[in-house]
């Protein structure tokens, strides 16, 4: 091109191109801005946005099955067996509670908010809300514990759980008694016979 | 203004320094309102809505600002020349409100009425590029000196044209004092310098695009003497930090804001003395007098600062060659060609 007319070209489209610019700039000046007030004023999350996790331990029922969906293994579970003479009710959901749950930790630190805790619950206890600003000074202070039992109940039902399963091993290691003693009986009964081949034995070679 | 104060206190050292302080008041006052304006301007001009807590509508964060500052620990680098590091600001800032003294702020109030105004001014606000310099220079910090030296070369390469472009008003308006200027520019929009100012019509059409372009001239030129948006150059978040004043902080650091803002409106304040008038009103003889004209000075200035903001927050940075460019390339032909051709028009 000639470098005259670009020279002035040049000058002519600054110029103009300045003004488009100054026009846009004029206009959005008196646009109505699209910010928020944010902690005065709130956006509207979408329906099933993801944010700290609740547990209603109400309807817990201890089945772990959250703790092993989740793949930052953020949840940690303990329970302990009830004896058949606790009642523990049931859930919203009509499930009969058999576990205690002393122990319903969730360190929403590491949580990644994938969800997928929610997803294998059995009786919905578990779920995101929509609730995002529980920043925290010191660490500790973001694991979460759910559980509603007081030590001293955890004491009773941990013993009575002991003594439960100490009875049911008793009652095992009779039965076990028992069951070898028939055994042994049986197998006096069968020596005075000729042992019989077992499939194995049969089996061509 | 002078005559009254030296009757009343009769010893003139007083006077002296008395006449000093409205300059200095008006400098404070308008960089507070200007810090809130620049925000808001901006903020809008991007759809956001800018301070909101402090005050109403955020009115009193240039306040907090300030007060964060002077609380803020003058930290003085240990390798920095120390003498040189704490004047600098100083020297900055005092070139730029030595230059409000020949700024005829209304019909009876110029700081100092000296024939020479406007080329006072201009020699005197050089005294900012020293100042630069030795911002740069005591900071010894390689990365402050480079953004003091790119600031120096732009306001050195930009002088040129701004004042070709005072010149071509000087030569038509015959006349440097600032005031006088303004006296000259009285009776109406018609009497401004962009239109003509008082030459005889036949010659003002002539005159008038000269002027609109010695204008454009002189208002690309100061922008870039200020050293904001289009051209801050010597302002590199990624490469310089913040220029010469990196290491600054604290009460030092607002001062060279201060005197960037106080720049700011003293090139706007030109420009409106030199082509739109000064403080003469544009109807005629309605709305004339000492208030009025102070008035009309504070407004037209704020209009230009104003559009100063809006290009700043418009127009993307230039790249170092394209400024020189700009500066040896365009304006400095054109200033020469309008000075060239007004002077022509003169002798005709």
């Amino acid at each position: 091109m000639n470098p005259v007319v670009e020279y002035f070209g040049d000058i002519y489209r600054g110029i103009k191109t300045a003004t488009i610019g100054m026009r846009i700039t004029f206009k959005h000046l008196f646009t109505r801005a699209v910010t928020i007030q944010y902690p005065t004023v709130k956006m509207k999350l979408p329906e099933r946005a993801r944010n700290r996790l609740y547990v209603n331990m109400d309807d817990c029922i201890g089945c772990d099955q959250c703790a092993m969906a989740c793949p930052v293994d953020c949840i940690d579970i303990e329970t302990i067996k009830s004896t058949p003479e606790d009642n523990l009710g049931t859930t919203s959901t009509g499930q009969k509670k058999r576990l205690h749950v002393p122990l319903f930790d969730i360190d929403i630190a590491k949580c990644c908010y994938c969800g997928l805790c929610v997803y294998p619950c059995p009786t919905e206890c578990i779920k995101m809300t929509d609730v995002y600003e529980f920043s925290e000074f010191d660490r500790h202070n973001l694991i979460y514990s759910f559980s509603t039992m007081t030590p001293a109940e955890i004491e009773t039902a941990t013993t009575k759980a002991k003594k439960m399963e100490e009875e049911v091993a008793a009652k095992k290691v009779t039965a076990a008694a028992a069951t070898k003693a028939a055994a042994e009986a049986k197998a006096a009964a069968q020596a005075t016979q000729p042992p019989q081949p077992t499939e194995q034995q049969q089996k061509p070679e | 203004m002078e005559q009254y104060l030296t009757s009343l206190f009769g010893d003139p050292l007083w006077v002296q320094i008395l006449m000093g302080v409205p300059p200095l008041v008006f400098i404070l006052v308008y960089t507070l309102i200007v810090l809130y304006l620049e925000m808001k301007v901006a903020a809008h001009m991007q759809d956001r809505v800018a301070y909101m807590r402090t005050g109403w509508h955020g009115t009193l964060q240039p306040f907090a600002d300030m007060l964060k500052l002077l609380q803020k620990e003058d930290t003085i680098p240990a390798a920095a020349d120390k003498l040189l590091f704490i004047i600098a600001p100083y020297v900055t800032f005092s070139g730029t409100y030595a230059a409000f003294a020949a700024l005829p702020f209304g019909s009876s109030f110029v700081g100092s009425n000296i024939n020479i105004g406007i080329f006072y001014i201009v020699a005197i606000s050089s005294l900012v590029v020293v100042g630069l310099l030795m911002a740069g220079w005591a900071s010894n910090n390689k990365w402050s000196l480079f953004g003091a030296l790119r600031s120096a070369a732009q306001i050195v390469s930009y002088e040129i044209p701004s004042a070709f472009a005072i010149l071509g008003v000087v030569m038509v308006a015959g006349t440097m004092s600032l005031q006088e200027l303004s006296a000259a520019q009285t009776g109406g929009i018609t009497h401004w310098m962009i239109l003509g100012g008082t030459l005889p019509l036949t010659k003002k059409l002539i005159a008038i695009p000269l002027m609109i372009v010695l204008f454009l001239v002189y208002y690309v030129s100061s922008m870039a003497e200020v050293n904001r948006t289009p051209f801050d150059i010597p302002e590199a978040e990624s490469e310089l930090v913040q220029g010469y004043n990196t290491e600054y902080s604290g009460m030092k650091f607002a001062i060279f804001y201060l005197a960037e803002y106080a720049n700011l409106f003293l090139v706007s304040a030109i420009a409106t003395v030199l082509f739109f008038g000064g403080w003469a009103s544009p109807f005629a003889s309605l709305m004339t007098g000492p208030w009025w004209s102070a008035f009309w000075f504070v407004t037209k200035g704020m209009l230009f600062v104003f559009l100063n903001i809006w290009l700043r927050w418009t127009l993307p940075r230039l790249r170092v060659d394209q400024l020189m460019y700009m500066s040896w390339k365009v304006l400095t032909p054109f200033a020469f060609a309008c000075v060239l051709g007004l002077g022509l028009l003169l002798v005709w």
